[in-house]
């Protein structure tokens, strides 16, 4: 038999159930289940909130589905499920929590902050030395550990904190939080990733920032979803927290 | 600096890791767990290579495959070698890609002539991206392979001679796989080829949750056992004294307690003579 066509049987029996001559032997379950363990460990630890959330055996349970539809396609497990929240969104055992994918985004984007380029961030100082006619026609881009959501049916941020830690648990339990839309803003300024609350004109602005918008068109966008926004308290907000990127202001 | 034993070092133990001074230590780490674009994760494998001597232990190449390795993770992991220089680069005889999917696990090669060039060829293309010898470890087996023509030791001396690349002897693996193929751990041990030996591993094994003590697993779960201690000893006095790796993945017990079992291997080594016959080939 081929090299080639070893690996294709061995990978077949791996994932199915074909009998062969190797997956016959008792041996073979260990190849099995250090794969599939392997994935759904690595999808465990890539989404402490979710786990924390609706509980391990749960999340083992959808993880062992998602691995089966989309296995890495990359040795770096550390960065695997990228595509868990969505497949979350579609999975019917947990349509009982509507708002766990925006959970599992914010646990998605927690990692791409922590794993994301080095680049200097934007001058926190660039409001105050920046005319306001120069800074609107520059155009800014987000920081390559920047991500930014809006949920518009439930605390998304909130339940991410409690549950990762950042914030206490509510005496009351999770039921009594305000039950109104949050955004959040995930940045790695200092390289430490921070989480923090974002309106959802932030994030309006922040994509067209990333869509090469000027300033001055992305504020207007900003505008246009929340009329009396404090563009100066939210532009202080990206800056300290990191936001964007530190650009040449001749370009 | 000559490189004693070493850890295997986890997440967990990165503050431990960084205030220790025992003499001679080193760190491994597997690079795909820092093949990152930046952040905290790259910088404190930075902060750890300014104190201690690194080894890059891959295992992603899948160098056990009929295709050649992945040119962006072979591109990644040159970067990692030329940031970090690390003292020891190994990876496995074994694969772990198929199309285009990457599984987490080292799974067997059958050793034929066919699979032994292409081993060969996929090693050269490693070597000749890194610009360095690389030491290659044989992975714990639980299957008979009806397509194997080459004993293991064989076909990896042949691997050895045919690239002058190196061998990473793990101790656990040699008793693991005799236990569960019916072999013996000792003959194995002896039939390598004693100065190709770059780099040797000790860790732990389970018995099988299902199948009892009769399947050994390569779990890094446990202390190392009384029978791999036994065969190391057996194994350094034949070869003398080689970097030595506390590998421990699961069930992490505190850094004191591996620095304890590395302690063990220290002493061990410091205790090896270099063989007579050896030292006329130096």
């Amino acid at each position: 038999m081929s090299l080639h066509a070893f690996q294709q049987q061995f990978h077949a029996a791996l994932w199915h159930d074909a009998s062969t001559a190797l997956s016959a032997q008792p041996g073979f379950a260990v190849y099995r289940n250090t794969v599939m363990k392997g994935c759904i460990d690595a999808l465990v630890a890539n989404y402490p909130a979710v786990v924390s959330l609706v509980g391990e055996d749960c999340v083992r349970a959808a993880a062992a589905v998602h691995v089966r539809a989309a296995p890495p396609t990359q040795p770096m497990l550390l960065q695997y499920g990228a595509g868990f929240a969505d497949f979350l969104a579609h999975f019917p055992p947990v349509a009982a929590w509507p708002w766990l994918p925006a959970v599992a985004r914010l646990d998605r984007h927690w990692t791409e902050a922590h794993v994301a380029a080095n680049a200097p961030c934007a001058d926190a100082a660039l409001l105050a030395t920046c005319a306001p006619d120069v800074l609107g026609a520059r155009c800014l881009q987000p920081h390559p550990a920047a991500r930014w959501l809006w949920c518009g049916e439930a605390p998304a941020l909130s339940l991410w904190q409690i549950n990762r830690g950042e914030r206490p648990l509510p005496a009351a339990g999770l039921s009594s939080l305000p039950w109104h839309g949050e955004g959040a803003l995930t940045t790695r300024p200092f390289d430490t990733v921070r989480v923090s609350a974002l309106p959802a004109a932030g994030c309006v602005l922040l994509d067209a920032c990333a869509q090469g918008a000027t300033l001055a068109a992305a504020v207007t966008a900003a505008l246009a979803v929340a009329p009396t926004l404090d563009i100066a308290a939210l532009f202080a907000q990206l800056l300290t927290m990191g936001a964007f990127a530190a650009s040449d202001p001749a370009a | 600096m000559r490189l004693s034993a070493g850890l295997s070092l986890k997440p967990a133990h990165l503050a431990a890791a960084e205030e220790s001074d025992a003499d001679g230590l080193w760190f491994e780490v597997h690079p795909e767990n820092y093949m990152v674009d930046g952040g905290p994760r790259a910088a404190c494998l930075d902060r750890l290579r300014a104190r201690y001597p690194l080894s890059l232990h891959g295992v992603g190449l899948s160098l056990g495959a009929c295709a050649t390795p992945d040119t962006a993770h072979l591109r990644r992991l040159r970067q990692l070698c030329e940031r970090l220089e690390p003292a020891l680069v190994s990876e496995h005889l074994a694969w772990s890609r198929w199309d285009d999917f990457c599984l987490p696990d080292l799974l067997p090669v059958p050793r034929t002539a066919e699979a032994l060039a292409c081993v060969c060829r996929n090693v050269s293309i490693v070597q000749d991206a890194l610009g360095r010898a690389i030491a290659i470890e044989h992975p714990s087996h639980y299957l008979h392979i009806a397509e194997h023509e080459i004993d293991e030791p064989a076909f990896l001396a042949e691997l050895c001679a045919r690239t002058g690349c190196g061998l990473l002897v793990d101790v656990n693996n040699v008793h693991v796989s005799a236990h569960n193929l019916g072999l013996d751990a000792a003959a194995w041990l002896d039939a390598i080829p004693a100065a190709a030996v770059h780099e040797i591993h000790l860790a732990g094994h389970s018995a099988d949750p299902v199948l009892g003590p009769a399947l050994l697993i390569d779990s890094h779960d446990t202390p190392v056992s009384a029978t791999v201690w036994t065969l190391y000893q057996r194994l350094l006095t034949r070869i003398g004294p080689r970097p030595t790796l506390i590998e421990r993945d699961d069930r992490l017990p505190g850094f004191e307690v591996l620095m304890q079992e590395r302690g063990t291997a220290a002493a061990l080594l410091a205790a090896a003579v270099v063989p007579a016959r050896a030292m006329q080939h130096a």
